[in-house]
């Protein structure tokens, strides 16, 4: 049940974008999440559309399994697009409801408030889906490192992190088996009122919160004991460095950017929606 | 009153990068009262073998009846076949979570609807039934220590009077004492009530001397199905995919091998022990 998931989760393929420096594709998604945000003509977006299939393709991730990805926030989508609809004035008056009204510009901007929040969920979840959780902080930790003049503990943060990643299966395991135990002991977690339920939920919650301290002590007993002591002199194993690939990935942002600029600012066709 | 098993198939995550077909045409009869067990390595298939019996898991396609019904019809009663058929987890005193021992163990009869005084009978029983010393009662579980954990958490289930009870590994990560105290009470446990007992384990030494039937899995399927002898007389299958059989049975198949005319089919060490003396005295006798 809880497996099903697959936002936020890595997916094992041999693919160049899996191959390419965790800094390139965050460096990308970001880039590629703004250029959303910034843009506001048709031919902009279909240039994204281009550039976030391409990526797909290239990913080797199948598109079932992304889709399924945006299963989980469909709610946070219609809410988005029906309070856009309705809510926003201006331009035509396509269909009157007497209390709500549809505008031209309400729908416009409901149709591409979707497309943009789609795309921002498939184009983040790329990233997650083929950069392993601590490739991914090991990026962050990289591309952060300077603000550790400011006396921000970026190594520690980073360590966190990868530790917070780290467990989130370990602890989705964890709940499926006392679920399953105390289901297998008569709980009942699917009927009765919103107090009932919250109620049945306590001896799911206790167990989890028990194991998830236990896990904690052991590791931090675990990495005490292999002297383990902050990110100070501490040398990697794997040290990140840029390849051919990763400079050509850069490239082909910039040249993504540099398209949806053009097209949105100098071609004479275009809607603005703003 | 039995359990069967037809064709039973169960993939996990189908469809997904992760998908792992874990059962492969499991077909088998438990009938009420046998007590037996289910070996296998790990990643054999056992734990989810197991959790189809009550329900837990849905096959893939297959059927299984209890009591010569077919679960997966429309509206089986889940939550009846849960209170008799009783599933002990691996470690199960990782589900305790309640403030006292006494009260956990009465979380299964309560959600079985029963009256408190009801339930307050049956928890006493089952946890008279595993052992657990009264002065214990009013701890909090998680005081005690590993091996009273986890017979609170297995009366937590035998308070539900479960007609079958099934335990993944009960064993696991106790020491060698608790262990035999531990299954010395399941047997007496079965001998007591005659209830279906359902033993999941990775070490024959654990399983051979209680158990009247082992079930072999391996790679998803049933390799082997039958008394202990007959299993363990298959031991060279038993060595090639990651199992042994006890090692009394390389023994007396060492002594055959050397002309010592043994049977071979001993599976304790008391057994093997009176059948060499009993043939060393007739040696003797015959010189």
């Amino acid at each position: 049940m809880i497996r099903d998931i697959t936002i936020g989760q890595y997916y094992p393929a041999k693919s160049c974008i899996h191959r390419l420096d965790p800094r390139v594709k965050i460096v990308s998604t970001l880039l590629f999440l703004i250029s959303l945000f910034v843009q506001n003509s048709l031919l902009g977006y279909a240039a994204a559309t281009v550039f976030l299939g391409g990526v797909i393709r290239a990913s080797r991730v199948p598109l079932k399994f992304i889709v399924k990805g945006l299963k989980a926030v469909v709610m946070l989508l219609m809410f988005t697009v029906v309070m856009q609809l309705f809510l926003t004035k201006g331009g035509d008056v396509l269909a009157d409801f007497r209390i709500f009204e549809i505008t031209e510009k309400g729908l416009r901007t409901a149709v591409f408030m979707a497309v943009r929040l789609i795309y921002l969920i498939i184009g983040s979840s790329i990233m997650t889906f083929t950069t392993t959780p601590n490739a991914l902080t090991d990026g962050m930790e990289s591309l952060l490192r300077p603000l550790n003049r400011f006396q921000v503990p970026v190594h520690e943060v980073a360590m966190m992190m990868s530790i917070a990643l780290r467990f989130i299966p370990i602890l989705l395991e964890e709940t499926d088996k006392i679920m399953k135990a105390q289901i297998a002991r008569g709980a009942d977690l699917e009927s009765g009122n919103i107090i009932q339920r919250t109620k049945a939920m306590v001896p799911i919650l206790v167990p989890l919160f028990v194991s998830a301290f236990r896990r904690a002590n052991d590791l931090a007993m675990a990495m005490e004991s292999r002297c383990y002591n902050g990110g100070e002199n501490r040398t990697r194993m794997k040290p990140l460095v840029y390849k051919t690939g990763d400079y050509m990935a850069y490239a082909v942002t910039v040249i993504y950017l540099t398209a949806t600029f053009v097209l949105g600012r100098f071609v004479p066709f275009h809607l603005w929606i703003f | 009153m039995s359990i069967r098993l037809e064709h039973i198939n169960y993939i996990y995550s189908q469809g997904s990068a992760y998908e792992k077909h874990a059962l492969k045409d499991v077909s088998l009869e438990i009938p009420q009262g046998q007590f037996v067990g289910i070996i296998g390595h790990t990643g054999s298939g056992k734990s989810t073998l197991i959790q189809h019996l009550n329900g837990l898991l849905i096959a893939s396609s297959g059927a299984l009846y209890y009591n010569g019904q077919n679960i997966y019809q429309d509206k089986y009663d889940m939550k009846s076949l849960r209170s008799q058929v009783g599933l002990v987890f691996q470690y199960p005193e990782h589900q305790l979570f309640e403030v006292d021992v006494f009260t956990d163990v009465c979380f299964g009869p309560k959600n079985q609807g029963l009256s408190k005084q009801e339930c307050e009978i049956r928890a006493k029983e089952a946890l008279e039934l595993v052992g657990f010393p009264e002065k214990h009662y009013s701890q909090s579980p998680f005081e005690l220590s590993g091996g009273q954990k986890r017979r609170a958490a297995i009366a937590g289930v035998l308070a539900m009077r479960p007609k079958v009870l099934v335990l993944d590994e009960p064993t696991a990560g106790l020491d060698p004492k608790g262990r035999d105290d531990i299954l010395d009470q399941i047997a007496q446990l079965h001998g007591q009530t005659g209830m279906t007992v359902i033993l999941v384990s990775h070490s024959m030494e654990d399983i051979a001397r209680y158990v009247e039937r082992i079930i072999v899995m391996n790679k998803g399927t049933k390799m082997l199905d039958g008394a202990p002898r007959e299993v363990f007389s298959h031991y060279r299958e038993l060595e090639q995919v990651g199992l042994a059989a006890p090692q009394v049975t390389y023994i007396m198949h060492g002594l055959k091998e050397r002309g010592i005319d043994v049977r071979t089919d001993a599976t304790t060490v008391e057994e093997a022990a009176e059948e060499i003396s009993g043939t060393l005295h007739f040696l003797r006798g015959h010189r």
